[in-house]
């Protein structure tokens, strides 16, 4: 069962360049496992830690965008094709208007306790 | 340095004083760097804070520009109330857009033309010279 799954430029790095890829799976959830498999860290790029679709990506099912369909649930059949887009967003925001006090952001890290025994 | 053609940049402002005092977006094609072509896109916000592509236009812009072998590497939008310096919210989503350049126009001023652009790699802002040809 073969899908096409096309793949956006700043995604290429994980297909070796490929500009489409093909999986399988029942499901959206299902092929992103099955594509990980061969291109590593694909999934992690669009599932975010909870299991959801990262709001940083479009992804669309026979161009449908799968938010209207059932996120990672939409069922997928042989033939479908998918395509993955990188999410298009920005903005002033609204703290500027009011100041721009903004949240504190801790920059730099605690970077990692290194225990000194002896 | 990013080139533009006053016919570009006349678009860019005359679209963002349209949807005044929501923020508008947009993008523009080229090849190696030239400019080609610019798409006013829907701001799906709706907003005078942010703004969102439309997903369903995005994707036949994005086929469009792909299939004529051309790149998308400007993206463009609108500060309404406040100076053309990316905010937060645009370098967090410099990072998975892959844009080459950013180019915010300001419409706070009726009358001033404010029109600035930037790189944003890594989440660091460099603006970089706006050359209109």
């Amino acid at each position: 069962m073969a899908i096409e799954v096309r793949i956006p430029t700043i995604l290429r790095t994980y297909t070796a360049g490929a500009k489409a890829v093909e999986g399988s799976g029942g499901t959206l959830d299902a092929l992103l496992v099955d594509l990980d498999s061969r291109h590593t860290g694909l999934r992690g790029r669009l599932v975010t830690d909870e299991g959801a679709l990262h709001r940083f990506v479009n992804v669309y099912v026979n161009d449908e965008d799968v938010r209207f369909l059932g996120s990672l649930e939409t069922p997928l059949k042989d033939g479908d094709s998918v395509t993955v887009l990188p999410a298009v967003a920005g903005g002033a925001g609204k703290a500027v208007a009011a100041g721009g006090a903004g949240k504190a952001v801790a920059a730099g890290g605690a970077g990692k306790a290194v225990a000194a025994g002896g | 340095m990013l080139q533009l053609p006053r016919e570009m940049v006349d678009q860019v402002v005359a679209h963002a004083r349209r949807d005044h005092p929501d923020e508008c977006c947009g993008v523009i094609s080229g090849r190696a760097g030239a400019p080609a072509r610019l798409f006013e896109m829907a701001n799906a916000d709706r907003s005078p804070t942010g703004f969102t592509f439309d997903s369903a236009e995005w994707l036949t812009v994005y086929r469009d520009v792909e299939d004529a072998d051309e790149d998308l590497f400007v993206v463009y939008h609108s500060h309404t109330a406040t100076e053309g310096y990316p905010s937060r919210t645009d370098v967090l989503w410099s990072r998975t857009t892959g844009f080459a350049h950013w180019l915010i126009v300001s419409t706070r001023e009726p009358d001033v033309e404010e029109l600035r652009s930037y790189q944003i790699i890594d989440g660091v802002v460099a603006e970089e010279e706006l050359e209109i040809t």
